[in-house]
């Protein structure tokens, strides 16, 4: 049952072959068991976690119809802030923060009836592709506990992988929800910029960042994402029109007849792992097989778009990191012998080095003499980049590539480089810097480590995104294998 | 391009000692020499690109929403007193 | 004298919306410290900003009544600095494009006539906390109530030579927002701060390096400050030196500024595009309602005022001046509207004064408008004589009670009864036979006399109107 997807355990609730409170227990069991080895969650609350349990229990038993995500358990990043319990964003900088305030996610999660089990690791501040720079300690990927489990939301991704929870919540700034769920080898979704509301997730840049699921198998996150998505006053960039999507519906396809699918050459290049490389082929032939037909395309500017997002990303979390400052909440230097000793201290102390970095990196590009140069034309790379999207998809109804250049490396591999660590995103960043949904799943393995295939869809059209997915899923078998020590 | 690690430090109000502004100054010059490659890129007539989408801002009614909450803020702050925060000496 | 003064200013002005500008906080003045605070103007993690239509409204209005363009489309930006009172480390503000610019208003000056200052720009920002230092020893006390407050920075073109030019245009800027009503621009509270831009240069020279004067919170220290600076300018430049771009602080105590460049070395902005929030636009239907909406400004009251009300154009200036004085006058008229001229005349003349030696400002008068109305409906009705009026008035001003009251309380019900005037005429005449004998053999100027003397009999009670009839009717009988 651990490995079930979100949608058997609903049947199964709804059957009542189990409650709420069955599953919390075993769930939680679970963590207790494998959580030490694998730290992919960082904060957990038996109590509480039994608490909504009964009280989702309690709700079924009073009511008719029960809410949407009733009674399932569901893990959430240490990025969205909950009343309950601590929030961290993994930084040593808001040690002592809890939040007075759930985030808008976690409220629409909280009134569809889900119990919320956790917060799990990640990279501090969503900042690494690997969940090593977490000041709670790496995460381990349970394919492999060598490895890394891919980042930011690693916590989440291992986690899910694990079966220490159905499903989880990430957020995806440069490919943290889809490289994470790649390498462990599950579905994650990054919805179009403005489907979910961002009010109550700690920033890290503004413009890039999106919430979403990361679950074991398409209509999982089709579930989740129906329920987080929607307008939110509170957030001024959740887009107040956006086209509805009959979520689940969407999930019903079962071939791919008259789909056009995009191959874009710049993401099937020399450097990359030449296994994960053949993976993707392999998939997209049995996308033909469906009925798809693949179309080799270009998207030009792909090679600038890793440079343009280490410029416009760390500029925006540069500005919004320094709220960090030791005066209202959060992390303050003992003795301080002046404000500005405050201010140096408390930051240099609760901040780990790849905040640093990105933080410094960041008040370079926006510093006198330098923003025309690197912001402004950044900002400009990344019109181009959306173009390029905007002038495929007049050609093709779906982009398919790899979602990650290689499999999950070994912990310590790629710390100490924090260049080869950025090339690591390659592959997810452009979608992040145009706005669009895309979406990665299972579609293989390269010496028993998971490859993941990533769909990209215009604006809004995440509908596509899951039905092209749902109609692989449904076709394969990837999405079903567990990691063995975790079975 | 040498990025003057200190100057941006004190920018950025992080203590760097030593040690980290030997170790840093490499590693941002090297990420900065990988931006450079942006210069190559032609964008004459390119417009900068700020927000995903062209949308316009909702804007919000003029209704006072929300209570005097300071005891449970101020419960997560490092220092107040007398509901005020408390920080060393500002000196203008 | 070869040296020309040139001045730009920067106004901060609170827009006086319920709420903040970004969060859903009060922005009620005086409240205990902290208490008006919110996750978001706090700047706590993942909290974002959603702007106040009231601001966006209030600041169109502004601009529309500087007959400046209203951009449809503006921006938001970041303007990053570390400072305790600055929870996010970052000012949203408006950089590259403002909502407003390209207005101007129109000064008097010296002389009569009226000059020109162009304004650039105004945009919109919101404000920061305050930090307190007084009485502390080792620590600063932050207050965020103020902090999210909506401001509209107001920034003049270099156009004004002399601090008088700057108090005058500072005084217009002031009165125009206090008849706009969107700002309390109440300096005291720092509803209404300033900023001056101060450079000197030889007639026809290029413009020279300027000085940023901060911290200006009142008219008289705004001439002061300028005045010093513009001194200490050229006596640096006399002496062969050259003055330095920086940011210099008036102390209003001692009257002098110190620089505060220690602080400037440090800045650079860094201001970039504010992600969480998209372009502001509005559409031109939406400023021509604004436009339609726009209350009476100064110059337009004054005209109707003489227009409507055939008031003297000194009375309508006076009375004109600010938003609360004309809206006494209108409520005077509506309680007495048989003669507006009249009461224009006991507002400027007999009230203001009154207010004036009592500490009174026309909005706490201890007489209300409709109170005065009733003293003026008595005068008309000849219930009392002007005369007698303005003694009623001096006891509303001490009693605060009402005309009638104290009209009947001290009897001074005008005598307007003619059986009792002549009986007051006629013990007038008898008691002065000598008098009516030199009046009635030609000595005409002895009528006034006579009248004197009738009107002292009955305390002044007598309706002097009717004494006057009776008299020259009993006087030639």
């Amino acid at each position: 049952m651990p490995f079930s997807s979100l949608e058997t355990l609903k049947q199964r609730l709804d059957q009542r072959e189990v409650s709420a409170q069955d599953l919390a227990k075993l769930y939680l069991d679970r963590i207790d068991a494998h959580n030490t080895l694998l730290n992919a969650f960082v904060h957990i609350d038996h109590d509480h976690v039994m608490a909504q349990a009964k009280a989702s229990d309690d709700y079924r038993a009073a009511h008719d119809t029960p809410r949407p995500l009733e009674g399932l358990p569901i893990a959430v990043k240490d990025i969205f802030c909950t009343q309950d319990g601590p929030t961290r964003c993994c930084s040593k900088i808001l040690e002592g923060f809890d939040a007075p305030y759930d985030a808008h996610v976690i409220t629409r999660l909280k009134e569809a009836g889900a119990v919320l089990v956790g917060k799990t690791n990640m990279d501090e501040f969503a900042m690494g592709s690997s969940t090593e720079t977490s000041a709670f300690g790496p995460c381990r990927n349970p394919w492999d506990t060598d490895r890394i489990p891919g980042g930011s939301s690693g916590g989440s991704a291992a986690a899910v992988a694990a079966a220490l929870t159905p499903a989880a919540l990430g957020t995806d700034t440069g490919g943290s929800i889809r490289q994470p769920a790649a390498l462990c080898g599950l579905t994650g979704l990054k919805p179009t910029y403005g489907r979910i509301s961002r009010r109550g997730i700690i920033a890290f840049a503004s413009s890039l960042d999106q919430a979403g699921p990361m679950t074991s198998c398409v209509k999982d996150s089709a579930m989740l994402t129906a329920v987080m998505s929607g307008h939110d006053a509170g957030d001024s960039t959740s887009v107040m029109d956006a086209p509805t999507i009959d979520w689940l519906g969407a999930c019903d396809q079962r071939d791919m007849k008259g789909l056009r699918i995009g191959k874009p050459k710049e993401y099937f290049i020399e450097g990359m792992d030449a296994d994960v490389r053949a993976t993707i082929e392999n998939a997209l032939k049995q996308c033909e097989a469906l009925g798809a037909e693949i179309v080799d395309i270009s998207l030009p500017h792909t090679e600038s778009a890793v440079a343009a997002y280490y410029v416009i990303a760390p500029s925006e979390a540069s500005a919004n990191l320094s709220r960090y400052d030791g005066v209202r909440f959060g992390q303050r230097c003992d003795n301080p012998e002046d404000l500005n000793d405050l201010y140096m201290r408390s930051r240099d102390e609760g901040f780990g080095n790849e905040v640093k970095r990105r933080i410094l990196t960041g008040t370079f590009a926006l510093s006198s003499g330098y923003y025309d140069a690197y912001y402004i034309k950044a900002q400009r790379v990344r019109t181009l980049i959306r173009q390029d999207f905007l002038e495929a998809f007049e050609k093709v109804d779906l982009i398919a590539t790899p979602t990650s250049p290689i499999t999950a490396f070994a912990l310590g591999e790629k710390a100490d480089d924090p260049l080869t660590m950025y090339l690591s995103d390659i592959f997810t960043i452009a979608v992040n810097l145009a706005g669009l949904p895309a979406l990665s799943q299972p579609c293989g393995f390269v010496n028993g480590l998971p490859v993941g295939m990533q769909w990209i869809a215009p604006a809004w059209q995440e509908d596509c995104l899951l039905g092209a997915a749902s109609a692989y899923e449904s076709a394969t078998t990837w999405h079903q294998q567990h990691p063995e020590a975790f079975q | 391009m040498d990025i003057d690690v200190r100057k941006i430090a004190q920018l950025s109000r992080i203590r760097l000692t030593n040690h980290e502004a030997q170790e840093l100054g490499p590693q941002l010059n090297s990420i900065l020499g990988y931006i450079e490659q942006l210069q190559e890129v032609n964008t004459d007539g390119v417009a900068a690109m700020a927000h995903p989408h062209d949308s316009a801002m909702p804007l919000r009614s003029d209704i006072v929403t929300n209570s005097n909450r300071r005891d449970a803020l101020q419960a997560i702050a490092p220092q107040t007193e007398s509901g005020l925060y408390v920080v060393p000496k500002v000196i203008e | 004298m070869s040296w020309e003064v040139v001045i730009g200013l920067e106004v901060h002005t609170q827009i006086n919306s319920k709420t903040k500008a970004f969060c859903g906080c009060s922005t009620e003045f005086g409240a205990e410290p902290n208490s008006q605070t919110c996750p978001v103007c706090l700047g706590m993690p993942g909290q974002l900003p959603v702007l106040n239509n009231e601001a966006v409204q209030k600041t169109i209005l502004t601009g529309l009544a500087i007959d400046a363009t209203i951009n449809l489309e503006s921006k938001f930006d970041r303007k990053n600095y570390f400072y305790p009172d600055l929870p996010k480390g970052y000012q949203i503000s408006q950089f590259t494009v403002p909502l407003v610019e390209h207005g101007h208003l129109d000064i008097p000056v010296e002389g009569g006539g009226e000059k020109r200052i162009g304004i650039t720009r105004i945009h919109m920002e919101e404000d920061a906390g305050k930090s307190m230092h007084e009485g502390l020893d080792s620590v600063s006390h932050i207050d965020l109530n103020r902090s999210g407050v909506p401001l509209m920075e107001i920034v003049s073109e270099p156009d004004m030579r002399s601090a008088d030019e700057a108090v005058a245009y500072l005084k217009q800027l002031h009165q125009l927002i206090r008849f706009l009503d969107v700002s309390g621009a109440d300096m005291e509270k720092g509803q209404f701060r300033c900023d001056a831009n101060v450079s000197v240069r030889r007639f026809g020279a290029p413009l020279g390096t300027r000085a940023e004067l901060k911290n200006l919170n009142s008219f008289r220290f705004i001439k002061q400050a300028i005045d010093y600076e513009v001194v200490r300018q050229i006596e640096i430049i006399e002496d062969g030196g050259q003055v330095v771009q920086e940011t210099r602080l008036y102390d209003s105590v001692k009257g002098e500024s110190r620089s505060m460049r220690s602080k400037e070395e440090a800045h650079d902005y860094r201001y970039f595009p504010e992600p969480d929030l998209p372009a502001l636009r509005v559409t031109a239907e939406e400023v021509a309602a604004i436009k339609a909406g726009m209350p009476e400004l100064p110059s337009q009251l004054r005209q109707r005022f003489e227009r409507e009300y055939g008031l003297s154009s000194y009375d309508a200036d006076v009375l004109s001046q600010t938003l609360e004085l004309a809206r006494y006058l209108e409520d005077l008229i509506a309680a007495h509207p048989a003669n507006p001229k009249i009461a224009a005349n006991w507002l400027a003349n007999e009230l203001l004064g009154r207010l004036k030696e009592s500490g009174h400002e026309i909005v706490n008068s201890p007489v209300s408008a409709s109170a005065l109305g009733l003293l003026l409906d008595r005068i008309a009705d000849n219930t009392i004589s002007g005369k007698i009026a303005k003694d009623v008035l001096d006891e509303m001003m001490r009693c605060g009670q009402s005309a009638d009251t104290i009209i009947e309380a001290k009897g001074l019900k005008q005598v307007s009864d003619t059986g009792a005037i002549d009986a007051m005429i006629q013990t007038v005449l008898d008691a002065n036979p000598d008098s009516v004998a030199e009046f009635k053999s030609g000595k005409d100027r002895l009528f006034g006399f006579f009248v004197g003397q009738v009107m002292k009999a009955s305390r002044g009670q007598a309706n002097p109107a009717l004494v006057n009839e009776r008299l020259k009717l009993l006087l030639n009988s």
